[in-house]
């Protein structure tokens, strides 16, 4: 960089920002494809979800008949249905189980890859790359295999390695709470990696220096972790987190797969799968969906703020 | 909001720097714990990856090895009859090639288009910028089963269900705004001084990105490629929606159907199919994740 310093300094605007004002108009040229491209596939779709929440919108009105105005009756419908409410809490709790053990792993992995030496770290790494990198219906089908009541290999190695008899033959998703533990191992599973290597990049953007003042200062290593290390990764920390928190809560493959592979689907239901189970009675799906993402920016919108108010978009 | 003045992050170097045992030594961690913390790894590894050696180790074991009282932990007379059931079913390279169809497009759209709008947000600023880059957020955020409905919709009434362009249409609009955050990171990590430097010299702005710029963003849009190839390749969702005629099934979709015709069955064959899936996209993966994470790390925490 130092080698450009000089020709920088004779910089002359004329020179360096030619044609300023159309520029100006080009800028929204590079944005239109893709935002016609999002607003045709996700932008309208919104919208339209969004009107049609306000409507009477079933199979008849699919095969022509009139949408009628119902204002805020699918709304009422479903916030007076006790099934709803715990549907969303469930998918709360399970968003934010999901997202903490997510974290927490993914976060003493990354601290780990840190502190560890060459060959053991890239052991670590590759295996959390082969987790990360097959595809999500192929880990669902190895995951049922696991789990499988009469052959799956974990049931094996409970009741033959731990002892625990009666595992043998045990179905892991007919019983909904052992339906959620399942599904929780293989969310946290398959997402682990990717909060790990981002925390990982993360923690190698620590300056040594600062760390070698710190020490010189005598500051002892838990004080550097939680006093340098820590403040200087949470940008981070804070993107990887709301991610989490965004896909955990709206998980759907994962559910669906293991409802499908015989788990009673109305004890399981998550948001995603409730409002997938609405799909002859679209206003209600609408509803539900509109729902829905009041509550994702409910649980996020303190973090977007902070995040907009320190700069950190 | 520094976007333009940023200087390069070290991101766009991803190998991993060393920990240096200076920063270390403060610790009383002597070489035996070090070691300690090495072996814990090794067993964690081997734990995360047990799951994929099990689905590899199951495709090449026969129906008697894998139904049987006692697991085989190692396919020592494994067979290949497994991928060899697979790769002979049209079925299977029928949801090939749809998948292959959609990977492409997707990959040529959203790439483009990402491209163009990340140099937008990080090269320059106007108005509506930080909304934009808001909105790309708030966008993943929606919960895309609400969408479906709507979508089928769309894509029924112009025709486009059961279509490889339909589906493709969706899945670029939904992959878009996180290839457009993760690209942001890589085009703001390169110093525009040294698009100014080639300016003053006298190439024209555009020669000067192309000539300068563009070849430091290739590690970037390798990265946002993968990432595109990885959900168009492994989406299973929208395509059960979208892909309604079992002869336009998806590759994830045709796995799904043979695990429900297999299960408690043939659990080999199932595997087989999920191994032939995973593999070329793991190899492919391996090559170029550290240019992924370093991309979504350069993008959170740069302007």
């Amino acid at each position: 960089m130092a080698a450009m310093a000089p020709a920088l300094q004779q910089d002359d605007p004329e020179v360096a920002f030619p044609r300023r004002r159309r520029r100006k108009l080009g800028v929204y040229g590079l944005l239109v494809p893709a935002a016609i491209l999002m607003g045709v596939a996700l932008g309208y779709p919104l919208v339209r979800q969004f009107v049609i929440s306000f409507q009477e919108y079933g199979l008849r009105q699919q095969f022509g008949q009139p949408a009628e105005w119902v204002g805020l009756k699918n709304y009422t419908d479903l916030l007076t249905d006790p099934y709803v409410w715990t549907v969303i809490g469930r998918s709360i709790v399970f968003c934010l189980v999901n997202a903490a053990a997510t974290m927490l792993i993914g976060v003493a992995f990354a601290v780990l890859m840190s502190r560890i030496g060459r060959a053991s770290r890239i052991t670590l790494q590759v295996s959390l790359l082969l987790a990360w990198g097959t595809p999500v219906l192929a880990s669902m089908t190895v995951w049922q295999w696991l789990f499988d009541s009469q052959y799956g290999v974990i049931n094996w190695v409970l009741a033959n390695v731990f002892g625990l008899e009666d595992m043998a033959g045990h179905s892991w998703i007919i019983e909904p709470l052992s339906f959620y533990f399942v599904a929780t191992v293989i969310v946290v599973w398959m997402s682990v990696p990717f909060v790990a290597f981002s925390v990982y990049a993360g923690l190698l953007q620590v300056p040594e220096e600062t760390m070698e003042a710190a020490q010189l200062d005598g500051a002892s290593a838990r004080q550097r972790f939680w006093n340098i290390t820590m403040p200087m990764v949470r940008p981070v920390l804070s993107i990887v987190l709301l991610l989490q928190v965004i896909w955990d809560f709206k998980v759907f493959t994962q559910i669906y797969v293991l409802q499908r592979a015989g788990a009673p689907t109305r004890e399981t239901n998550l948001l995603g799968t409730l409002i997938y189970s609405y799909s002859d009675e679209f206003s209600l799906a609408g509803a539900l969906a509109t729902i829905m993402l009041v509550i994702t920016l409910a649980l996020t919108g303190f973090y977007i703020r902070q995040m907009l108010k320190e700069d950190e978009l | 909001m520094s976007a333009v003045t940023t200087p390069a992050p070290t991101t766009l170097d991803p190998a991993p720097r060393k920990p240096t045992r200076s920063s270390e030594a403060g610790r009383a961690q002597s070489r035996g714990g070090r070691r300690a913390l090495g072996i814990l790894a090794v067993v964690l590894a081997a734990m995360w990856v047990f799951p994929i050696y099990w689905m590899i180790n199951s495709a090449f074991l026969p129906l008697n090895k894998l139904q049987t009282p006692e697991p085989t932990f190692f396919p020592t007379e494994g067979t290949f009859s497994n991928f060899r059931r697979v790769l002979d079913d049209p079925t299977f390279w029928a949801a090939m090639r749809i998948s292959l169809g959609v990977v492409i497009v997707v990959l040529v759209a959203a790439l483009l288009f990402a491209f163009l709008a990340a140099l937008a947000v990080s090269r320059f600023r106007f108005r509506g910028r930080k909304g934009f880059i808001l909105t790309i957020l708030v966008v993943q955020m929606i919960p895309a089963e609400g969408l479906f409905i709507s979508q089928y919709q769309m894509l029924d009434g112009w025709n486009l269900v059961n279509k490889v362009a339909g589906l493709s249409l969706v899945y670029t609009a939904a992959i878009l705004p996180f290839t457009i955050w993760m690209l942001r990171g890589f085009v703001a990590g390169v110093p525009i001084e040294l698009e100014e430097a080639g300016m003053v010299d006298g190439l024209s702005r555009t020669a000067a990105f192309f000539r300068i710029t563009f070849p430091l963003l290739a590690p970037g849009l390798v990265a946002a490629g993968v990432y595109g190839f990885l959900q168009a390749w492994n989406e299973y969702t929208l395509a059960l929606v979208v892909m309604t005629d079992p002869a336009q099934r998806t590759l994830p979709l045709w796995l799904q159907g043979l695990v429900e015709s297999n299960r408690a069955t043939d659990w080999g064959v199932v595997m087989a199919g999920s191994a032939v899936i995973a593999i070329p996209v793991i190899v492919f993966f391996l090559f170029v994740q550290n240019k992924m994470t370093s991309g979504l790390v350069a993008g959170a925490v740069k302007g």
